[in-house]
C-alpha cells in the first residue's frame, strides 16, 4: 500500500462525510419518486408503463429516441473522422501532436453556451439543407465530445506501437485500408470502445446546445416534462444517472482488464 | 474515410535493379506526403465548420448591429452595471465553488491513495465521478430540487423538525441555490483531474524524507504540498472555468432570470433586444471567452511547469 | 567461509572542507538473526552480518535474494519479524527511520523536484535544526566533495542521471550519518557513468571513513569497490569475504556461478581432487566423490600447442587488452578461455586447451 496514504480511520471519515453529501440528494430523489400523497408507493414508477399516461411521457420517449440517434451518429463521427485522423497524425505528422492536442482540447475553453451563439446561424442553413431533425445536432456534438474521445483514443495509441505494426503489415504487402481496419483498429479496440461509450454518455447528458437550438433531446424533454409531472422527471433522472454510471463502470472494467493483461 | 496514402505505393517500392539504376525518389515521396496532407482535410474541414466558424461568428456578432454595420455599441454594453453585476456573480459563484470543490476533491483523492488502484472501490468512485462531473447538468438540478426544493425531501424533514430553510425566500431558485449543485459536480471533476498528480508523488520522496530525519507531518509541509501546489492551483483554475461556463444546471433551476453570464446569453438569444441592443449575445460571448480563455491559458502554463517536476 | 572484519580506519583530518574536517572513524553495524516475511514467503532467513566501523560491504545477489530487503530493514523502512539491528552496539530495531541517523541513496532519483540542488542537499541539516546559513555552507561543502558545487542553484530536472545521484550522495552524507546505505544507486545509469561514479563513491567513502552497505546485482561493481562482499541467495548469505577470496575460492557453486565468468565442465572427483580431461585439479572446499561439474575460470585456461585437450573455436571476442574465446571440446563441453590479444583465433580453428592447477569449485552432476 502507498506509504503516503492516510490511515484507515481518516479514509473512513472522509468517505462518510463526502459520501453523505453525494448520497443525500440521490436518496432524496429516490424517496421523492416514492411519494404518494402523504404516504409512499411505487405509483410513479408504475406509471412509466401505464398506457394511459403515454401522452404525458411522449416527449421523454421522443427526446430519448432522438438522443440515442444522436449518440449513434456522434459515435460514427468519432470513429470515422477523429480516430483515423489521430492515427494519421501519429504516423505521419508526429511533430504536430501537441498542436493537434491543443486544438482538440479547445472545446474545453470554448464553452457550449458561447459556441451555440455562433451555431445558431449555421444551423439555420443546415435546417434549410438537411431539415430540422434533431440528428443534425450530431455535428455540433462531435465537437463537444472531442476532448473526451481524444483522451481515450490517445491513451490506446500511446500504449500500442502502431508505427511498428503498420510498418510490419506494409512490409507484408498490406494496403493502407487493410492496415487501418485489420491491424491498427483491433489493437486500439479498448480506446475506441471507451471513446464511444464516453461519447454516448456526453450526448445523452447534453442540454445547452439542444435547448438553445430548439431541438428536442432527452435532457430538454426532461425539463419540459418536469413542469407537468415532476415525479416522472425524477424517475427518469435516476434511470439516466444509473445508466451512465453503468456505462462508465464498463469502461473502467475494460481498462482494468487491459492493464491486467499487460502485467501477465 | 480518410486515406493515408495512395494505394499501390508498395508496388513501387521495389529495390533498385542490380545494375544500380535508381528510381526517381522525390516525386514518389512527394505524392505520398500530399496524400497524407489530404488525409487531414476532412477533419480540418469539420473543425473549421463546427468549431472555428461558430466561434468566429459568435465573437464577430458582438461587433455588428441588426443592420449588419460595424459597431462597438454591444461591447460598450459590457460596461453596463447590470452586465458587470452578472459577470461579478458568475465570478464569485465560480470562485467559491471552485475552492470548495478543490479542497474537498483533494481530500477525496488523498483518501483514495489508500485504496488499490485496480480495485472495486476505485473503479466505482471513478465511474461515479465521471457521471456527476460531466453528465449531470439538468439532472443534478432536479435532484437538488427533489432534495432541498420547496417541496423537497430534506426540506420537509427539516420543516417537521421545526426549521424552515425558505423562511427568507425561495433562494434555491436564485443565485445561492446554485452553490450546492455546482459543488456537486466540482468535487468529482477535481477528483478526476487531481488524482494523477497526487498519485505521482513518489514514495521515494517519503522514504528519503524519513532517512533525512523528517516526519510524516514535515513531509507534507515541506515536500508533498509544495510539489502538489502547482497542480492543485491548475485544477482549481479548471474548476473555475468549468463553473463559469456551466449552463444546464442554472437553466434548469432558474427558468427565468439571468443572474449569471450564461443565463444572460440565453436571455439575449431568446429575446430581440436586451438593454436596447441587439447582438448582445455576441458581446457576452466575447466577454465569456476572454475570461475562460485567460483562465485556461494560465492552467496550461502551470500544468506544464508541474509536469517538468514530475519527470 | 567468513573472515575476520577489518580493523577501523583512521582518517586524515583537514580544514579545507567541513565534511572532511569532522570525518570520524565510523560505526559498527550488526544484523542479528533478521527474519522477514512477505505474506507467505520468507525473504530473509535469520540474517547474521557483522560490519566493522568504516568498512565498505556489498550485498551481492540476483533479484529476489533479499539484499534490498536487508538494507531496508537496516534503514528502518521495513520491519523484521525477528532479530535485531545494531548500530554502534545499540539495538535500534525499535527506533524509527528518521531517528536512526543514517544516510541513504535510492536507486531511482529521490531528489525533491521543487528544491534546488543546494536546498535538497541541506534538507537533512534543516530537519536537525541547523541554522540556514550554516546548513547552506555545509551543503556546498558536500557538493564540492562530489564535484557539483557549481550546479548548486539548479533544479533536479536540469541534471543528468549521474549528477542527480551525486547530489543524492551529497545529501545523504552532509548530515554525517553513522552509516551510509546505497540501494543499487548505479543501476539506472549508463555504463560509463556507472564506472566513474562507483569509483567516486569509494574514494569519498575512504576519505570519510563512513561504514557503508552497498546493494548491487552487478558482480563487477561489487568486486571493484568493496572491502568485503556478502553473496546472497534466497534470503541467506552464501559466502562473505574479500573480493579476492570470493573470486579465488568460491565456497559454493552458487557463488562461483555468480562471481566471475566460469565455465562448467564435467569431471570425476575422488575426495580432494577432481580429474578433468586427464588433468588432476585440487578441489577448493569440502571433499566430494563421484561425477561432478567443475567451475573453471577463463583466466585459468590457456591455449597450448601440445598436451591438454582438443577443442574447436566457436567464437572469439577482442576485448582490448585480452581476448575471450569460447571453445567446444570434443565431448561437447563449452569452455571460456581468456588469453593474450595477440593470439588470434577464428571460428572453426582447432586448438588445444589446458587448465591451470589451481583449486576449483565443484558441484555434483544432477
Amino acid at each position: 500500500m502507498n506509504r503516503l496514504a492516510p490511515s484507515r480511520a481518516v479514509r473512513w471519515i472522509i468517505a462518510i462525510v463526502v459520501g453523505a453529501f453525494f448520497a443525500i440528494p440521490m436518496l432524496s430523489t429516490l424517496l421523492y419518486t416514492f411519494r404518494d400523497g402523504d404516504g409512499f408507493s411505487l405509483v410513479h414508477w408504475a406509471a412509466l408503463l401505464d398506457p394511459a399516461k403515454t401522452a404525458a411521457y411522449a416527449p421523454i420517449w421522443a427526446g430519448l429516441g432522438n438522443s440515442l440517434v444522436l449518440a449513434a451518429v456522434t459515435v460514427v463521427l468519432v470513429l470515422v473522422l477523429l480516430a483515423p485522423t489521430m492515427i494519421l497524425v501519429h504516423l505521419r505528422f508526429p511533430r504536430m501532436r501537441s498542436a493537434f492536442e491543443s486544438l482538440v482540447l479547445l472545446p474545453i475553453s470554448i464553452p457550449a453556451i458561447v459556441l451555440v451563439v455562433g451555431l445558431a446561424p449555421i444551423y439555420q442553413q443546415i435546417g434549410r439543407a438537411l431539415g430540422t431533425g434533431a440528428w443534425t445536432l450530431a455535428f455540433a456534438y462531435g465537437i463537444t465530445v472531442l476532448p473526451f474521445a481524444y483522451r481515450a483514443i490517445q491513451a490506446s495509441i500511446d500504449a500500442v506501437d502502431i508505427r511498428t505494426l503498420s510498418e510490419a503489415a506494409r512490409s507484408l504487402g498490406a494496403g493502407w485500408g487493410t492496415v487501418v481496419l485489420r491491424v491498427i483498429a483491433p489493437n486500439l479496440r479498448s480506446g475506441l470502445l471507451a471513446a464511444s461509450l464516453i461519447s454516448v454518455a456526453v450526448v445523452l447528458g447534453e442540454f445547452t446546445i439542444a435547448s438553445l437550438l430548439n431541438r428536442q433531446v432527452f435532457q430538454t424533454a426532461l425539463v419540459v416534462v418536469k413542469n407537468s409531472d415532476a415525479y416522472a422527471a425524477s424517475v427518469f433522472t435516476l434511470l439516466a444517472l444509473a445508466f451512465a454510471f453503468a456505462l462508465l463502470i464498463v469502461i473502467g472494467l475494460a481498462g482494468r482488464a487491459r492493464t491486467g493483461k499487460d502485467r501477465s | 474515410m480518410t486515406t493515408l496514402t495512395t494505394e499501390g505505393e508498395l508496388s513501387r517500392e521495389r529495390p533498385s535493379a542490380p545494375d544500380g539504376t535508381e528510381h526517381p525518389a522525390p516525386p514518389r515521396r512527394g505524392a505520398s506526403r500530399v496524400a497524407a496532407w489530404l488525409g487531414l482535410a476532412p477533419f480540418a474541414a469539420y473543425i473549421v465548420a463546427f468549431l472555428a466558424l461558430p466561434t468566429g461568428l459568435a465573437l464577430a456578432s458582438g461587433f455588428v448591429d441588426s443592420a449588419g454595420a460595424l459597431t462597438f455599441d454591444n461591447l460598450a454594453a459590457l460596461g453596463d452595471p447590470v452586465i458587470l453585476a452578472t459577470f461579478g456573480n458568475s465570478a464569485w459563484l465560480s470562485l467559491l465553488t471552485a475552492v470548495l470543490g478543490a479542497v474537498t476533491g483533494a481530500l477525496v483523492c488523498y483518501a483514495l491513495l489508500g485504496v488499490p488502484e485496480t480495485g472495486t472501490v476505485r473503479t466505482a468512485v471513478d465511474a461515479a465521478a465521471g457521471v456527476f462531473a460531466q453528465f449531470g447538468g439538468v439532472m443534478l438540478a432536479f435532484a437538488f430540487i427533489a432534495t432541498i426544493g420547496l417541496k423537497g425531501v430534506v426540506t420537509q424533514l427539516l420543516l417537521a423538525a421545526g426549521i424552515d430553510i425558505f423562511a427568507g425566500g425561495p433562494w434555491i431558485y436564485e443565485l445561492p441555490g446554485l452553490i450546492l449543485p455546482y459543488v456537486f459536480f466540482q468535487i468529482p471533476l477535481m477528483v478526476i483531474t487531481f488524482m494523477p498528480a497526487l498519485s505521482g508523488l513518489k514514495p521515494q520522496w517519503a522514504e528519503a524524507n524519513l532517512t533525512l530525519g523528517g516526519t510524516r507531518a514535515s513531509f507534507w509541509l515541506r515536500i508533498g504540498i509544495p510539489v502538489l501546489a502547482p497542480s492543485f492551483l491548475a485544477c482549481t483554475l479548471l474548476l473555475f472555468a468549468n463553473a463559469f461556463s456551466s449552463y444546464a444546471t442554472a437553466a434548469a433551476l432558474a427558468s427565468q432570470g439571468s443572474q449569471i453570464v450564461p443565463l444572460q446569453i440565453r436571455t439575449a438569444l431568446t429575446s430581440e433586444t436586451v438593454l436596447g441592443r441587439e447582438n448582445l449575445a455576441g458581446a457576452l460571448a466575447l466577454g465569456m471567452i476572454v475570461v475562460v480563455g485567460v483562465v485556461m491559458w494560465l492552467y496550461t502554463l502551470i500544468q506544464r511547469q508541474a509536469a517538468r517536476w514530475q519527470r | 567461509m567468513t573472515t575476520a572484519p577489518l580493523t577501523a580506519r583512521a582518517l586524515p583530518r583537514t580544514a579545507e572542507n567541513s565534511l572532511l574536517a569532522d570525518a570520524g572513524t565510523g560505526t559498527r553495524v550488526e544484523f542479528r538473526g533478521i527474519v522477514k516475511d512477505y505474506g507467505a514467503t520468507r525473504v530473509l532467513h535469520g540474517l547474521d552480518l557483522d560490519i566493522a566501523p568504516g568498512e565498505f560491504v556489498s550485498l551481492l545477489g540476483p533479484s529476489g535474494c533479499g539484499k534490498t530487503t536487508a538494507l531496508r530493514v537496516l534503514a528502518g523502512l521495513e520491519h523484521a519479524h525477528a532479530g535485531a539491528v545494531l548500530l554502534g552496539g545499540t539495538d535500534v530495531s525499535a527506533v524509527p527511520t528518521n531517528r536512526r541517523d543514517i544516510g541513504m541513496v535510492f536507486q531511482s532519483y529521490s531528489l525533491f523536484p521543487h528544491l534546488r540542488v543546494v536546498d535538497n542537499t541541506a534538507f537533512g541539516l534543516l530537519r536537525r535544526k541547523v541554522a540556514r546559513a550554516e546548513a547552506r555552507r555545509r551543503a556546498l561543502d558536500a557538493l564540492a566533495l562530489v564535484g557539483l558545487d557549481h550546479l548548486a542553484d539548479r533544479f533536479p530536472h536540469q541534471l543528468s542521471g549521474g549528477q542527480q545521484q551525486r547530489v543524492a550522495l551529497a545529501r545523504a552524507l552532509v548530515t554525517e550519518p553513522r552509516v551510509l546505505l546505497l540501494d543499487e544507486p548505479l543501476s539506472a545509469l549508463d555504463a560509463k557513468v556507472r564506472v566513474q561514479l562507483r569509483d567516486e563513491i569509494r574514494r569519498i567513502q575512504l576519505r570519510l571513513g563512513i561504514t557503508t552497505v552497498f546493494v548491487t546485482h552487478d558482480q563487477e561493481e561489487a568486486l571493484a569497490v568493496s572491502d568485503r562482499i556478502a553473496v546472497m541467495q534466497a534470503g541467506r548469505i552464501e559466502q562473505i569475504g574479500t573480493p579476492e577470496e570470493l573470486y579465488r575460492s568460491p565456497a559454493t557453486p552458487g557463488v562461483a556461478a555468480f562471481v566471475g565468468l566460469s565455465s562448467l565442465v564435467p569431471g570425476v572427483a575422488d575426495g580432494a581432487t577432481v580429474t578433468v580431461w586427464g588433468q588432476s585439479l585440487p578441489i577448493g572446499g569440502d571433499a566430494v566423490t563421484g561425477d561432478v561439474e567443475v567451475f573453471i575460470r577463463p583466466e585459468n585456461v590457456r591455449l597450448v600447442s601440445a598436451g591438454g585437450v582438443e577443442a574447436i573455436v566457436q567464437e572469439s571476442t577482442f576485448l582490448g587488452s585480452f581476448r575471450r574465446t569460447l571453445v567446444r571440446t570434443l565431448d561437447g563441453a563449452m569452455v571460456r578461455v581468456q588469453h593474450a590479444a595477440s593470439e588470434r583465433v577464428e571460428y572453426d580453428d582447432r586448438v588445444r586447451i589446458a587448465i591451470d592447477p589451481v583449486p576449483v569449485s565443484v558441484r555434483p552432476r544432477a
